[in-house]
């Protein structure tokens, strides 16, 4: 357990941003590896018994996902998922900053074992630099014979297509995300039927996370068995952690699953900043319920998060001290829903709007107890009625840190001001 | 037609990269931006010309996506993050200064038409380097007021060098932001990158992109050190007057 350098192994190499750089630690040999010793189906077989789980918030078993394609239907699309927005995550701008062909070689490998010819690199808009140094590496890459057609001798053809997006968080959602790829408004598409079985083009699809990719050069150079002896059983391997918040030391780290929470917060993170204290955490990003100092030492595992009442999520963990007001930080994430909703459905649409003035009343001190009563009405003709998850979560934090700190939030109503802030500031004064 | 044929050559390009063109309404709109600085209507038109779907289509992909602008914007756009990571860390702060420095609220224009700026609640991903902006494209972070001070004032300077003196307010010349010959705005090593005392002092994932130092190429124009927080050349800025503003007092009572 603790720290585990398995994808970020090599970072800080010189010039492994660079194919040069790269192929010196040993890049692209997962390639040849899985061209040498693998056929397409002993190569799903082997992501099986890695029992790798998706790393971009569902945790859904990859090995499971690609198994659903249905047989000899062709053409199939492979899309990466690089439309990182999750509030508090970025590991995939991390992944993508110090080792680019690890995504590009992670991709080919997976496009070899689904049998895609056309595979796509999804990145979010504001990920300007990090979209020029993809594209430049699948030039890079197609020059040295790793993209193109008879990839390194193996009759094997693939193209790899980086794709930018322009600003919606819901194209994370993999089936906006592939209406984002056809050139229209990133709305999620009704399910079923799965993007497995038509997805992009209305041909079968499947769509991986950036750091799920990242995992495969290592899986098929030292085998599924090797992987699920890292972390825990339910949940093996490794995972980038992005810490932010009110910690020392913020920033990307790498654990094996299963490791306490506390120590990534007390060795990797540096404790908490100021010699103050952890009031409460985010597990998962800004989607994901809150968690109380009593769920320090819970397991970086995606069960054991789950059973505690939060989850996971996309591995971005937000610690807040004694200072921190619940109800800004729920106005915040609320009024992120509400500029991300795609306004496809209506409980989304106007309940991520409710909500979110609801909350500004609230954290200025003006909403009535009667009002901050409506907020349970609100939440609850969201969460499961919405057409994507995106309008369900908007209602997880702000429902959990109602729960968990609800004198909190009743202390603001009628008080004409934020009661936390004013404390602060008459401690500090 | 209203674009250059690079421009529609770009476009092109995309639409035969694709196994359908429509897939490549996105980079098209991406290329227009960049040439025009925002997207018209026509230009929208002469899209959906180059990959053969309607107008309405185009329009529609182009209203959707908040990172494309219907109107004219600044030379230089500034996106300041204020969602959950960044506000622990004092993005209001930042914020605050930022429209006291330029002199417009969030979403404006300045009347010099150098800088559009804009707090937004959607996570731009510098989590880890909070308070964390976008500058043109690219990512300044653990931000403090004299660190945004010496990124704005080192892009004032970079404008006059290249030429580009004031225009009139609502009328910033056809250019997009982050075109060539503009590098990104690096403070030099020694600038006060590094964050307060309670901060980090390194990130472990800082940007590995190399960045051409704006200082190599501009400043001996400009002939002032970057780290030294400039006050904006009034004399060469129409400055609006900010309003007084009552200041929210930072959660660190800093």
């Amino acid at each position: 357990m603790g720290e585990y350098k398995l994808l970020t192994k090599d970072f800080g190499a010189t010039d492994l941003q660079t194919l040069k750089g790269y192929e010196k630690t040993g890049g692209y040999q997962g390639l040849r590896d899985a061209f040498k010793n693998f056929t397409p189906e002993t190569l799903i077989a082997e992501v099986k018994a890695s029992n790798i789980r998706g790393r971009g918030g569902a945790g859904f078993p990859t090995g499971m996902k690609w198994s659903f394609l249905p047989k000899d239907v062709f053409p199939r699309y492979l899309c990466c998922n690089a439309d990182e927005s999750e509030p508090g995550c970025f590991k995939d701008r991390y992944l993508i900053d110090q080792s680019p062909h690890q995504l590009v070689e992670g991709l080919l490998i997976a496009s070899y074992a689904l049998q895609v010819n056309t595979s796509f690199i999804y990145i979010r808009g504001e990920y300007h630099d990090q979209r020029l140094l993809l594209e430049r590496s699948v030039e890079d890459a197609r020059a040295a014979g790793y993209i193109g057609k008879n990839i390194l001798g193996s009759g094997f053809d693939c193209d790899v297509i980086v794709h930018g997006g322009a600003g919606a968080y819901i194209c994370g959602e993999e089936t906006a995300l592939i209406e984002s790829l056809e050139g229209l408004r990133g709305q999620p598409r009704l399910k079923p039927p799965f993007p497995a079985v038509k997805g992009l083009y209305g041909q079968p699809t499947v769509v991986n996370n950036v750091e799920t990719l990242c995992n495969l050069p290592h899986i098929v150079q030292r085998g599924g068995e090797w992987f699920k002896s890292l972390g825990t059983e339910k949940s093996a391997g490794t995972r980038v952690f992005c810490a932010s918040g009110h910690i020392n030391r913020p920033g990307n780290y790498e654990m094996q699953l299963g490791t306490p929470i506390r120590e990534l917060l007390e060795e990797e993170c540096g404790g908490m900043w100021k010699g103050r204290s952890l009031k409460a955490f985010q597990p998962g990003g800004g989607s994901m319920q809150v968690l109380l100092p009593q769920h320090i030492d819970l397991p970086l595992d995606m069960n054991a998060v789950q059973e505690a009442g939060s989850s996971l999520g996309a591995g971005a963990m937000i610690f807040m001290d004694e200072t921190t007001c619940l109800v800004d930080v729920s106005m915040r994430l609320v009024d992120f829903y509400r500029h991300e909703s795609c306004g496809k459905c209506v409980p989304c649409r106007e309940g991520t709007y409710f909500e979110s003035e609801l909350m500004h009343r609230l954290e200025a001190g003006l909403a009535t107890r009667a009002e901050l009563a409506s907020l349970a009405d609100i939440c609850s003709n969201m969460d499961g009625r919405c057409f994507c998850p995106l309008g369900d979560t908007a209602t997880w934090f702000v429902m959990s840190a109602y729960k968990s700190f609800r004198e909190e939030f009743e202390a603001h109503c009628g008080a004409g001001r934020c009661p936390v802030r004013a404390q602060v500031t008459a401690l500090v004064a | 037609m209203t674009l250059q044929a690079a421009t529609r050559s770009t476009i092109e390009h995309a639409r035969d990269r694709y196994p359908h063109p429509r897939s490549a309404i996105l980079p098209a709109l991406w290329a227009v931006q960049h040439e025009l600085g925002e997207i018209t209507p026509d230009a929208m038109g002469e899209v959906a010309g180059l990959l053969r779907v309607t107008p309405s289509e185009v329009e529609a992909v182009s209203t959707f996506y908040s990172m494309y602008f219907q109107h004219p914007h600044g030379r230089h756009e500034v996106i300041v993050c204020i969602n959950v990571s960044c506000a622990l860390r004092g993005a209001d702060d930042i914020v605050d200064h930022i429209e006291r420095t330029l002199g417009c609220k969030s979403g404006e224009t300045t009347a010099d038409g150098a800088f559009t700026w804009s707090s937004t609640v959607e996570c731009l991903g510098g989590c880890g380097g909070a308070p964390t902006m976008q500058v043109d494209h690219h990512f300044q972070e653990n931000l403090t007021p004299d660190r945004v001070d010496a990124i704005l004032g080192s892009l004032r300077d970079g404008d006059s060098a290249l030429g580009a003196g004031p225009v009139a307010a609502g009328t910033p010349p056809r250019r997009a932001f982050g075109a060539p010959g503009r590098p990104p705005a690096t403070p030099p090593a020694g600038a006060p990158s590094a964050p307060s005392a309670e901060a980090p002092a390194a990130s472990p994932n800082k940007s590995p992109v190399a960045k051409v130092s704006r200082a190599a190429r501009v400043v001996p124009a400009a002939n002032t050190p970057l780290d030294t927080p400039k006050e904006p050349d009034t004399a060469a800025i129409t400055k609006p007057v900010a309003k007084p503003r009552t200041r929210r007092p930072s959660k660190d009572g800093q």
